[in-house]
């Protein structure tokens, strides 16, 4: 995904001169090409995300184009301040590339899990906020990036993952895509949570429970209109996300629900609010707390009666 | 070991406070009371001691069209240290990039003036700012876009002192002599004071040349009030070839009136009252 989107970048920036590239400390060799075919465009700025964030807000602020690119924790945390001066109060075209979104980078402890980051960057106005499900949305994604009005948060993936987005589903920033239709639930997900609740669903289907999936690549700005449709025809709605259970998709949902005076269950799935602190790999810290086609399958049943109480958070700590 | 020189080297120089204010300095910081009393607010320290530094920048220095404030081909000018706003805001009222009647509106909810600048209110004005530690980077940004297009247009960013304690803005000094930015200067207002008290209690910033050389600048010393001096080292563009531009400017918080120079409670004021803004005029007077 993270190659996807950075070829995009460059095949872009072969086109349009106002395309500027900025990493901060990257891997050797990433973006060679860019480096070598457009050097006056190419920046690697070393280990200084808040003056990146700076650099690329005054770059943009001069009519520029820029794509910043780093791992999520650092490109959130770190510049928080230069994310809100700088890039969003000035509507600057800041796109911000973010590596490891989520438990990716779980064999590294917590200083690198990105499970605050769309809490942090959706309390920011003018902030757009996209998780694609896969490197073929990411290929979607891109191209609407260029001239999109203010900045852009896009979290990356593992890499590697498997395609579950449909090329015949108009893609578009802002716009949640209904990948499958269910009267009994729907699931609503961002980033990569769409491979479980897909698979989630049609198990679900087999035992006669209808599930929907509504995928909010977009988490902000939201796409009141695509949930509340379906909050009005469905009574009951999870949600399943690779962050915090504070601030992040099922809290943007609950803020509709609360205010929605709609009779409905409603869950959330997603990451409690603690630290990580075991390693292994990004499937197991997903699995302990509980995104795992199975626990979805079990909240769902949970809400609809058909299965004993469970916790919709967590299989266990 | 051998330590880059300073252009000049005035070691812990201060601004000679000695030195009599001409009319159009004083009639700048009358614009700067005018404000004061009508937000009967404002950070008066700050500004009283940048006058000279934006007159010299917008009288001498700057390309720009008052009338066309989004003229592609503009010197940007960023005043980083937001609070010293005053200042700024009356040499472009000067120069005439908005009505003077928008001077009696400072920090009013009908104005375009407020006690931090706003890009998107003010015509003239480049970047928002109030929260310190961010304009060195923008204006690393702007220099480089400068450089992708092609393009002479310089520019200079206004930093306080006490806000270059900020780590980003060393950050961003690295990134300004990497990429060789002789079309870019930073002006650092050195008053020595910042908001608690003296720079050299608070977070001593010595030795504060060295340091701009270290990381790669030309360095330039300048008592920040004379407008000569001021005038001198901005002449040369670029000033050294292949090299971003520091230039500190020894300058008095407050100067201008006798009994702000210098003192802390005069960082930021409000309440000022008639009586008040009485005293500030006379001191002026006497300046």
């Amino acid at each position: 995904m993270r190659k996807t989107s950075l070829n995009q970048v460059y095949e872009h920036a072969l086109q349009d001169k106002r395309i500027v590239f900025i990493g901060s400390d990257l891997g050797a060799g990433t973006l060679d090409d860019f480096k070598r075919d457009m050097p006056d465009r190419f920046f690697m700025e070393g280990v200084s995300e808040a003056h990146i964030i700076g650099m690329a807000a005054g770059l943009a602020m001069d009519g520029k184009v820029v794509y910043v690119n780093t791992i999520a924790t650092f490109l959130t945390r770190r510049c928080f301040e230069q994310l809100v001066n700088d890039a969003c109060l000035h509507q600057a075209k800041v796109r911000l590339i973010a590596n490891g979104g989520g438990l990716v980078y779980a064999p590294l402890g917590p200083t690198h899990l990105a499970t605050d980051d769309i809490a942090i960057l959706r309390a920011i106005p003018n902030m757009t906020i996209v998780a694609p499900a896969d490197a073929e949305e990411m290929k979607r994604l891109i191209p609407q990036t260029v001239d999109w009005p203010g900045p852009i948060y896009i979290r990356l993936a593992k890499g590697g993952d498997k395609v579950v987005s449909r090329d015949e589903l108009p893609f578009e920033i802002g716009r949640a895509i209904e990948l499958k239709s269910g009267g009994d639930v729907t699931l609503v997900t961002t980033g990569v949570t769409l491979q479980i609740a897909l698979d989630a669903a049609t198990r679900l289907s087999e035992e006669g429970i209808g599930a929907g999936v509504l995928h909010m690549h977009t988490v902000k700005p939201l796409d009141e209109e695509a949930l509340m449709e379906r909050l009005s025809n469905v009574p009951a709605l999870v949600t399943v996300e690779e962050h915090s259970l504070i601030g992040g998709l099922g809290s943007a949902a609950a803020e509709l629900i609360a205010e929605s005076d709609l009779n409905l269950s409603f869950r959330r799935i997603g990451i409690p609010d603690l630290f990580p602190h075991q390693y292994g790999r990004q499937e197991d810290l997903m699995r302990i707390y509980g995104l795992t086609t199975e626990n979805v399958m079990a909240v769902v049943k949970d809400m609809l009666g058909a299965a004993p109480k469970r916790d919709a958070r967590a299989e266990s700590g | 070991m051998v330590l880059l020189k300073p252009i000049r080297n005035f070691p812990m120089a201060r601004s000679n406070s000695q030195l009599p204010l001409d009319a159009r300095s004083k009639a700048l910081r009358r614009v700067v009371l005018r404000m004061l009393e009508a937000g009967d607010r404002g950070h008066l320290g700050a500004a009283f001691s940048m006058v000279e530094i934006f007159r010299v920048l917008y009288d001498n220095v700057l390309r720009f069209e008052s009338a066309e404030p989004d003229w592609p081909e503009r010197d940007r000018c960023i005043l980083s240290k937001g609070h010293g706003c005053l200042a700024l805001y009356a040499i472009l009222a000067d120069k005439g990039y908005f009505p003077e009647s928008e001077l009696d509106k400072f920090c009013a909810l009908d104005g375009i003036l407020g006690g931090h600048p706003d890009a998107g209110k003010v015509p003239g004005v480049e970047a928002s700012t109030g929260a310190l530690g961010h304009g060195v980077s923008i204006g690393v940004g702007m220099a480089l876009s400068a450089r992708i297009d092609g393009s002479k247009r310089r520019v200079y960013v206004v930093t306080g002192d006490g806000e270059i304690n900020e780590g980003s803005v060393w950050e961003a000094a690295m990134s300004a002599s990497k990429h060789c930015l002789d079309n870019f200067t930073v002006l650092i207002d050195y008053n020595k004071f910042q908001s608690y008290g003296a720079t050299s209690e608070v977070l001593d910033l010595e030795p504060l040349a060295n340091k701009w050389a270290a990381f790669g600048f030309a360095v330039a010393e300048v008592d920040g009030h004379a407008v000569t001096e001021l005038q001198e080292t901005l002449a040369p563009k670029p000033f050294a070839t292949g090299k971003p531009l520091a230039v500190i400017c020894h300058t008095v918080k407050g100067r201008g009136v006798d009994f702000a120079e210098n003192n802390p409670k005069w960082h930021h004021q409000s309440k000022i009252g008639p009586e008040g803004m009485k005293s500030l005029h006379n001191g002026l007077d006497s300046a």
